[in-house]
């Protein structure tokens, strides 16, 4: 286990130097000079454009600028946004409601994604199972933003239920339709993942000699069935987290949440290099140890993996 | 004619009467005009239409049949496992008196391993991956009602283990299967099976995915622990030679119907039905017995084997020779650094000689198929030569080893892996002569109907795809494809081995007349002893990657000198069966 | 010596028992069936796929979308910005607007036609790119191995750390045009991953096969092998995989235009659309559903037709 632990650390690390690298240039190389642009038409005097460079490093080479950048993620010192807030504040506003939301989808997803999946499995041809597969492959063809508008239109402003959008410092209630929407299209998903992966194992013949041993159709169904189903959908949610991490672009932009996606999107429509590029690399960390935690807890469920 | 038995290996007749006296003048399980159906999309198949069966208690009963012939269904239907659409649709399965159709599924979950336990076929799939062995025989105790606090039920699991042959068993509880070898598994199941003496333990196929001598043992000791316990056994096997020495009463099934059924010894020594008559004619552990026999009363067999065995020792030429062939392979550890050297074939020499067949014989990880990939050029020995005609293959430039290649041809054991599932039949036969640049389309054509002709498939077989055509037809193919290029030697690896009995042995017989009629030298890779009885010339028994003994396929069978050999002989399904007729 | 089991007579129902010869007959082992045509496994995959009804509507709805797109003409006398005007802000349905119009008093019907061109465009572009540097990537990594399989792979996974609508955000905030070859070119260089990890496992899987063996002992090439062998075998992961892909572009394409960044606004597109018509969402909300639902439907169709498709082509979800 521990060797597992170390080797898939291990690969993470030139995974992240990569990534990060692939963003850092990517938003450094955009054409056009944001310092000059900072005052506006008539710009700012030299010796301050001078300054400003020299605070962000931007006279130097630009791997040396990147450098500099992976200095400050470890150091939590990544300077200020152009507008002079520290970066690591609004990161540090940010992430809490983005985990919060997140974990909220996730939760949402994954029990009510399972939960019908087995269902839908266990009844496989049945009017359950095939009314399911249809609404659920309607939900994976609606867009996220198509749904947040619709849940918007219908739940926000029709029925007046819940709250229209977030605003600051939302709560569990406010939350809860972004966190509906997010989880939309994964819940669908899971759920599909489920019930192909439970009507596999279903027939599959370890499941027949549990049953053949005189398990009751409940401890056959638990810890055989269900047991085994979950090893291909942990592993989706790995994969999920990052459809998690995008979703939360457009779900933040729709419900007006100050979270990581929305600071980003304002951060890019602005132009704000610093915050986006320290924004995207936000994602990509929590995406990397997501899926780092999620590796593991593969391993936990299947030994497998554990020992190989 | 009078007809002796005698049993070779007597041990397993020592095992104790048990003490209790049951009352076993009436039937434990009595099955009547079983019928099963499946319902697919085109309707309703019958996988078995009104089979009768019974078996005593205490008694071992084996159902043979080729795969297909409803033996499974049969067994599976009593405990009411039946796959899929599966459904009973007529006759009855009384259990101790007690009628099993139609019972709740309450009912039947308490029949399952209370009163008859299941020993399944494929050890690798029917454990869970996911959860200790120990926790798996646990599960049983606990669904069957076992009485006890959880120490005691840790104990009494290392008990089971114990019991089903697993040394250090307390420790290995705590082990998932993936731990476990092919033959462990099968110990830690038939453990489940054993684990709430049931009445009854239905063996499917318990021990066909393993080595030889893996089976041997786990068979006598499982034979050995049913006796002990008294629990009737009902064996499902596809072979004819280990029904008849593990069973008393054979049920021989074909298409859904017992054709035959009796006394085991009776139905081999005089079958009556056509199809058990070309079973025991086939079955190729029986058939090398007949051959022994016959060899030993003297007969024209004898003469020919003994004219055979001469022309091989002198007049062919060797066409194959291995010189101290080696292979390593480094294989590289879970943690780094940890690397380690595996020797897969360990400096062994052998010599096929031109027009004979040279069978390698070991059991899994022997290095045998290691070997043949060397000949076929598909590995770099790590030392020693593969030479042809005397000329190392290692110092040939690339134009005659690709020049080679046509003269040395495989066929693989795998009927389904071994043809291009989106190839035509065609196209799967031309490809060696289209890239070996031979003819123009129209005579490859023509080629192609030739070799289809060789092995005895319809021409029009060339317009169809492999998704088509059963495991037999598919190794025809092979064979066809193989031989597109006229070699001068084929490397059978294991080619026989995935087909059923008839088959098996009409492919045998198919290799046997193309060797006369082409004048080919085969490598016949195989684990079972039994085939190379019927098809070898000469034979190397291969263990842990070196050559335990090497000589002709009389001397291997009648005087083995090796203790490995004798244990393989002595293995073969049957073998301990002796018939004199 | 004990008792010896086989010298026991018979027990009551268990003596010699032969079926008739006439009650099961002895087939010839092994015959070649005749009487069907042949079919290889694409032939069957077809076979099961036209049985279903749910590959023939959705094969419909693709058809629809795809003639909308090229000809929109056939279906609208007008153009996307032909008669608007701010005199027909915001008009209900009605027999000369099917669909009544937006704000600025375009016809919503016609701008509804008239955007399945670009999703089609750009869904079409990004799974073609995506499926050859997929493709090239994956086989090429896992058909060769080593340190080729090595670096690879490990690019595979630096480009899947970054959420491909993530990415296209950062780099469509830079490229000055945004045409619909740039959206997909945008879209495809971070969206290619998971097709290039079903390729390198389907690759894998295929290439231990013993055909492919074969074919080495017969001397083909490596390079040989893997195109006309090794590839075809993986084709259908590939081809189910794209298939759904399809549909997700053309979601992704409208989120990101929706947001302001995936196509240019002089391009009609239902992403446009929905975003223009947001401002009004207390008020008009209805004027926002049929480009929402243009949308829907057209990647509904595509992911209907995958998951007919995998069914067909996965021979594990066959046997079920």
């Amino acid at each position: 286990m521990l060797w597992y632990l170390g080797r898939r650390l291990l690969q993470v690390i030139p995974v992240f130097i990569g990534a990060t690298l692939l963003l850092y240039a990517l938003v450094f190389l955009r054409p056009g000079d944001p310092v000059a642009a900072l005052g506006g038409e008539r710009g700012l005097p030299e010796a301050v454009q001078q300054q400003i460079r020299a605070q962000f490093h931007l006279d130097q080479p630009f791997f040396v600028q990147y450098l500099y950048f992976l200095k400050g993620i470890f150091t939590f010192d990544l300077g200020n946004t152009f507008t002079g807030r520290p970066v690591s504040e609004v990161v540090a506003d940010a992430l809490p409601i983005t985990f919060q939301l997140a974990i909220m989808a996730l939760l949402i997803e994954t029990v009510f994604g399972i939960g019908f999946g087995l269902f839908a499995g266990l009844r496989k041809g049945k009017l359950f199972d095939s009314t399911v597969l249809v609404l659920s492959l309607l939900l994976i063809a609606l867009p996220t933003f198509v749904t947040g508008l619709v849940l918007q239109i219908v739940v926000g402003v029709q029925l007046d239920w819940l709250p229209v959008t977030a605003g600051r410092d939302p709560d569990v209630v406010s939350l809860l339709m972004p966190a509906v929407v997010l989880a939309t299209t994964s819940f669908a998903q899971i759920l599909r993942l489920t019930r192909t992966s439970v009507i596999e194992n279903v027939t599959a013949d370890f499941v027949r000699t549990a049953r053949a041993k005189g398990l009751s159709r409940g401890r056959v169904v638990n810890r055989h069935v269900l047991r085994n189903s979950l090893i291909p959908v942990v592993t989706f949610i790995g994969v999920d987290l990052g459809n998690l991490m995008t979703g939360s672009i457009v779900t933040e932009g729709i419900f007006n949440i100050n979270g990581v996606g929305g600071t980003l999107f304002d951060a890019i429509s602005r132009g704000e290099s610093v915050t986006i590029v320290t924004m995207s690399t936000v994602i990509v960390l929590v995406y990397i140890v997501a899926n780092l935690l999620v590796d593991l807890l593969y391993a936990v469920l299947d030994p497998r993996i554990r020992y190989a | 004619m009078t007809t002796t038995i005698t049993l070779t290996d007597g041990s397993t007749e020592d095992a104790p009467v048990p003490a209790e006296k049951r009352d076993d003048s009436s039937p434990l399980l009595d099955i009547k005009d079983l019928r099963i159906s499946f319902t697919t999309a085109t309707g309703t198949v019958e996988a078995v239409r009104g089979v009768d069966l019974t078996v005593y208690p205490g008694q071992s009963v084996a159902i043979v049949g080729e795969s297909g012939s409803g033996k499974s269904t049969t067994a599976h239907a009593i405990i009411d496992l039946l796959p899929g659409t599966g459904k009973v649709t007529g006759g009855s399965i009384t259990f101790g008196g007690r009628e099993l159709v139609g019972l709740k599924r309450r009912e039947v979950e308490d029949l399952r391993g209370r009163e008859i336990g299941l020993v399944p076929q494929d050890p690798m799939s029917n454990l869970n991956p996911v959860w200790r062995i120990g926790t798996q025989i646990d599960e049983a105790l606990v669904a069957n009602g076992f009485q006890g606090s959880k120490a005691e039920r840790t104990a009494r699991v290392a008990e089971l283990l114990g019991e089903a042959g697993l040394p250090d068993a307390a420790r290995r509880a705590r082990q998932f299967p993936h731990e476990f070898s092919g033959g462990m598994r099968q110990r830690a199941l038939i453990a489940i099976g054993l684990a709430s003496r049931p009445k009854l333990l239905i063996a499917d196929e318990p021990t066909s995915a393993l080595d030889v001598t893996v089976q041997k043992k786990i068979l006598d000791h499982l034979e050995g622990l049913t006796a002990e316990l008294g629990t009737a056994v009902l064996f499902i096997t596809h072979d004819l030679g280990l029904a008849a020495e593990r069973a008393e009463h054979l049920v021989v099934m074909y298409k859904g119907k017992v054709v035959e059924s009796g006394p085991a010894l009776q139905i081999l020594k005089d079958p009556q039905h056509e199809y058990t008559k070309r079973l025991v004619a086939s079955a190729p552990s029986l058939a090398s017995r007949r051959i022994q026999s016959a060899h030993a009363r003297g007969t024209e067999a004898e003469d020919l084997l003994a004219e055979h065995a001469d022309e091989s020792a002198t007049a062919a030429p060797d066409v194959v020779v291995a010189k101290d062939l080696t292979k390593v392979f480094h294989i590289r550890g879970s943690r780094p650094g940890a690397h380690t050297d595996f020797t897969a074939v360990d400096s062994i020499d052998f010599a096929l000689p031109k027009g004979r067949t040279l069978a390698l014989v070991g059991e899994s990880g022997s290095g045998k198929s290691t070997a043949a990939n060397m000949v076929l050029g598909l590995l770099e020995p790590t030392s020693g030569t593969v030479q042809f005609d005397g000329k190392d293959v290692a110092t040939m430039s690339a134009k005659e080893q690709f020049a080679l290649r046509r003269r040395v041809q495989p066929v693989f054991q795998n009927p389904y892996g071994s043809l291009d599932p989106t190839y035509s039949i065609f196209r799967s036969i031309e490809e060696p002569l289209a890239l070996h640049r031979v003819g123009d389309r129209k005579s490859r054509e023509k080629r192609v109907r030739e070799l289809l002709d060789m092995v005895s498939l319809p021409q029009a077989t060339m317009r169809r795809f492999p998704n088509e055509l059963s495991g037999g037809q598919r190794q025809r193919i092979a064979i066809a494809r193989a031989l597109a290029l006229k070699p001068e030697v084929l490397v059978l690896d294991e080619a026989v081995s995935a087909l059923d009995v008839l088959v098996q042995a009409q492919i045998l017989t198919l290799l046997n007349d193309l060797q006369a009629e082409l004048g080919l030298s085969f490598l016949f890779i195989t684990h079972d002893l039994a085939v190379v009885r019927q098809i070898a010339d000469l034979v190397a028994v291969m263990k842990d990657g070196r050559i335990v003994e090497h000589a002709t396929t009389d001397e291997v069978f009648d005087n083995p000198q090796q203790e490995y050999t004798r244990d393989l002989l002595a293995a073969i399904p049957g073998a301990s069966l002796e018939i004199g007729a | 010596m004990p008792e010896n089991r086989y010298e026991k007579a018979p027990r009551p129902g268990q003596g010699h028992y032969v079926a008739a010869p006439e009650d099961v007959k002895v087939g010839v082992v092994d015959a070649v069936s005749t009487d069907e045509a042949p079919s290889s496994m694409w032939r069957e995959a077809w076979r099961e796929m036209s049985h279903r009804p749910l590959f023939w509507v959705s094969v419909a709805m693709i058809l629809v979308v795809i003639v909308v797109a090229l000809v929109p003409g056939l279906f609208t006398s007008q153009l996307p910005r032909q008669g608007c005007s701010l005199a027909n802000s915001l008009l209900p349905p009605s027999g000369e607007h099917f669909f009544g119009t937006d704000k600025n008093g375009c016809d919503i019907y016609t701008r509804t036609l008239f955007g399945a061109k670009a999703s089609v465009l750009v869904g079409l572009l990004t799974t073609a790119f995506v499926v050859v540097i997929g493709t090239v990537i994956g086989a090429v990594a896992g058909y060769y191995g080593g340190w080729l399989d090595t670096i690879l792979s490990r690019l595979t996974d630096i480009f899947f750390a970054v959420p491909f609508v993530l990415a296209a955000i950062v780099i469509l905030s830079i490229v000055p045009s945004r045409s619909a070859l740039a959206v997909a070119l945008v879209l495809a260089s971070f969206g290619w991953t998971t097709i290039a990890r079903i390729t390198r496992g389907a690759v894998l899987s295929v290439k231990n096969n013993e055909f492919v063996t074969a074919s080495k002992a017969l001397g083909m090439s490596r390079a040989a092998i893997l195109w006309r062998h090794v590839l075809p075998n993986s084709a259908a992961p590939i081809i189910v995989y794209s298939t759904v892909a399809l549909g997700t572009f053309i979601v992704a394409e409208a989120t990101l235009t929706f947001l302001g960044i995936g196509l240019d606004p002089s391009t009609v597109s239902w992403g446009g659309d929905l975003s223009a018509g947001r401002s009004s969402i207390r008020t008009n909300a209805e004027i926002m559903f049929y480009p929402a639902a243009a949308l829907a439907f057209t990647v509904l169709g595509f992911i209907m037709l995958g998951d007919v498709v995998r069914d067909a082509l996965d021979p594990k979800a066959r046997k079920r």
